[in-house]
């Protein structure tokens, strides 16, 4: 699966409470969630953002609350992927199980500006930047990780194991 | 080669025994937990799983803590979702509005205990480590997965091993120790590590500062936060009513990618300054801050030794009139306790507010918002920007102590100057 799209950049250790904010933690339509998307950290986020979108973290990307509606609220925004130097650990579970691939690339991150137009090709393990024409290698996910998204997420996974269709 | 405690838990839980760390592994879950936040959402996906029976309906606990008793319309649906899934599926841990926070109640009710394996859809579920037990938090189709199948994956994780050395002072509390440790090693500096708190100054740390400490693990990133099993522990056990609990201690030959060493001689109550849980400074050095209003309670610190710590400062003075000060017992029980002892007397002559067992404002649901520019000292975990109200509001992170001198003076205090 290749990504390919524009990049939003933000810096280290942006949490979950600064992209989905714990007042509207009562919320779980998912339109609902996106129109609160990034709200704590970049209030213009809803207007900028476009179906396909890449947006770009630096390290711990979505460290703190293990709040699946951040996920939930950065995918129905219409972002195809998140790059980062590096994964909280809930926050990378919660993105590859409902199905928006977080993928590792520290060497890429810093050369990225905001609006750059990124390629990003899971199975490769690459990051292309079309904007500078540099090409950047991924971490590879594990292969039972890769399983769980060439399946569709843990959703579809666990039906498969229940034998429900 | 020895083995440290975690590695020792997850072996027991899984049916690949020969793995390394970055290893992807599959495991038995013994408890599973969720709330009114990620219970929601997880109920949705189970849904879309097929529905259908729970892998146990002994093992797994819905707790609605965080919105409640309900704050709106919204909220107020949101629990009736929770409530009506525990009925139809016949779910024997429910726990309705006020029973308590679900990482004070779990322990405190046996639920969970020594050499388990606990998975909750709330990231402090790390607090469990303070039993000997291996726990983790995740998000809600994971929490739908393991209703489903019982079972889920983990990534093996480092070890790192935090030393605690010598006799703490009398105020020092597994708060200081916690927000110490991340001080040094940064919000990132444990990111899917095992920390195991260990050293001869753990006999200083009843259980209450232990779950503290395992609490705020997630805090520098930390897949999971452990204690081998002691004394302490298993006192703890048996009042909590638990018999059935296994004992793990790592052992000394146990290899660690990591060793810090703590002197406990020489810490100083600690505060994490706005707005990173890393931003940890002496309270000396903050001593100029003041502050509108003051939080003792949540998963981190509304315990009842916490609870009578912050009492001992705050007994027989005055809330300074700057401050709103609020204390949120962690659970039913834990307020009954203090109503017994007299606490709950000495915070309302101080001019405390004492609210329903809750997660209370911590996460910016309610009972305590800050406005515009107010800054908060809490016994809570986060401090992020926006955490507890408006995005130009601070919350610093201190000890119960600590907060309580805060209470009085109106600015940061060392619980040393007021007690």
């Amino acid at each position: 699966m290749i990504y390919r799209g524009k990049a939003i950049k933000y810096g280290d250790n942006i949490n979950t409470d600064v992209i989905l904010p714990g007042q509207y933690l009562n919320l779980t339509d998912e339109r609902d969630l996106a129109a609160h998307c990034m709200e704590g950290i970049d209030s213009d986020f809803v207007n900028k953002v476009e179906k396909g979108d890449i947006i770009v973290g630096g390290s711990n990307f979505g460290c703190g609350s293990s709040r699946e509606h951040a996920p939930i609220a950065i995918k129905a925004s219409g972002v195809s992927c998140i790059i980062a130097k590096s994964f909280a650990t809930i926050f990378y579970r919660n993105a590859i199980n409902i199905g928006v691939p977080a993928v590792e690339c520290p060497d890429a991150i810093d050369e990225i500006n905001e609006g750059d137009i990124l390629e990003v090709d899971i199975e490769k393990g690459t990051v292309k930047n079309i904007t500078l024409g540099k090409s950047y290698n991924a971490t590879v996910y594990p292969k039972s990780i890769q399983n769980l998204i060439n399946v569709g997420g843990l959703v579809n996974y666990v039906k498969s194991i229940r034998g429900v269709n | 080669m020895g083995k440290a405690i975690t590695e020792k838990i997850l072996s027991d839980h899984s049916e690949q025994k020969d793995f390394k760390p970055g290893d992807i592994i599959d495991v038995k879950v013994d408890f599973l937990l969720t709330n009114d936040i990620s219970g929601p959402v997880a109920v949705q996906e189970f849904e879309k799983m097929g529905d259908g029976e729970l892998f146990d309906n002994n093992r797994v606990a819905i707790v609605l803590d965080h919105f409640t008793p309900n704050k709106d319309v919204v909220s107020a649906n949101v629990s009736k979702t929770m409530r009506d899934f525990a009925k139809s599926k016949g779910i024997t841990h429910f726990y309705d509005a006020g029973y308590g926070i679900e990482h004070v109640i779990l322990p405190q009710d046996g639920m969970v205990k020594s050499g388990d394996l606990v998975i909750g859809g709330d990231s402090h579920t790390t607090t469990y480590g303070a039993l000997g037990a291996f726990s983790t938090g995740v998000g809600s189709t994971d929490v739908a997965g393991i209703m489903a199948l019982g079972t889920t994956w983990l990534r093996v994780p480092e070890q790192m091993k935090f030393v605690l050395k010598g006799k703490p002072d009398k105020w020092i509390n597994g708060k200081d120790i916690i927000v110490y440790i991340i001080s040094k090693i940064g919000t990132d500096g444990a990111l899917g590590k095992s920390m195991e708190i260990t050293g001869d100054g753990v006999k200083y740390f009843d259980m209450d500062s232990r779950f503290t400490i395992c609490n705020m693990g997630i805090e520098a990133g930390a897949l999971n936060c452990i204690f081998n099993f002691d004394e302490i522990t298993e006192i703890y056990e048996k009042n909590a009513g638990v018999s059935n609990y296994k004992i793990y201690k790592s052992d000394e030959d146990a290899e660690y990618d990591y060793v810090m060493e703590i002197n406990l001689e020489e810490l100083q109550p600690m505060v994490a300054a706005p707005h990173m849980p890393s931003n940890g400074r002496p309270v000396t050095e903050l001593s100029d801050v003041n502050i509108d209003q003051v939080v003792i309670g949540s998963c981190t610190n509304g315990r009842i030794g916490d609870l009578r710590t912050a009492a001992q400062v705050v007994k027989g003075k005055k809330v300074s009139p700057n401050v709103r000060a609020l204390l949120i017992p962690g659970s039913r029980e834990v307020y009954l306790m203090a109503l017994r002892e007299g606490l709950i007397e000495i915070f309302t002559e101080s001019g405390f507010t004492v609210c329903s067992p809750s997660c209370g404002p911590c996460f910016g649901g309610h009972l305590g918002i800050l406005g515009r520019g107010e800054r908060c000292v809490s016994t809570t975990n986060r401090n992020f920007v926006g955490r507890m109200g408006d995005k130009s509001s601070e919350v610093y992170l201190a000890s119960p102590a600590v907060a309580a001198a805060t209470a009085i003076t109106g600015k940061i205090t060392s619980p040393t100057e007021v007690a």
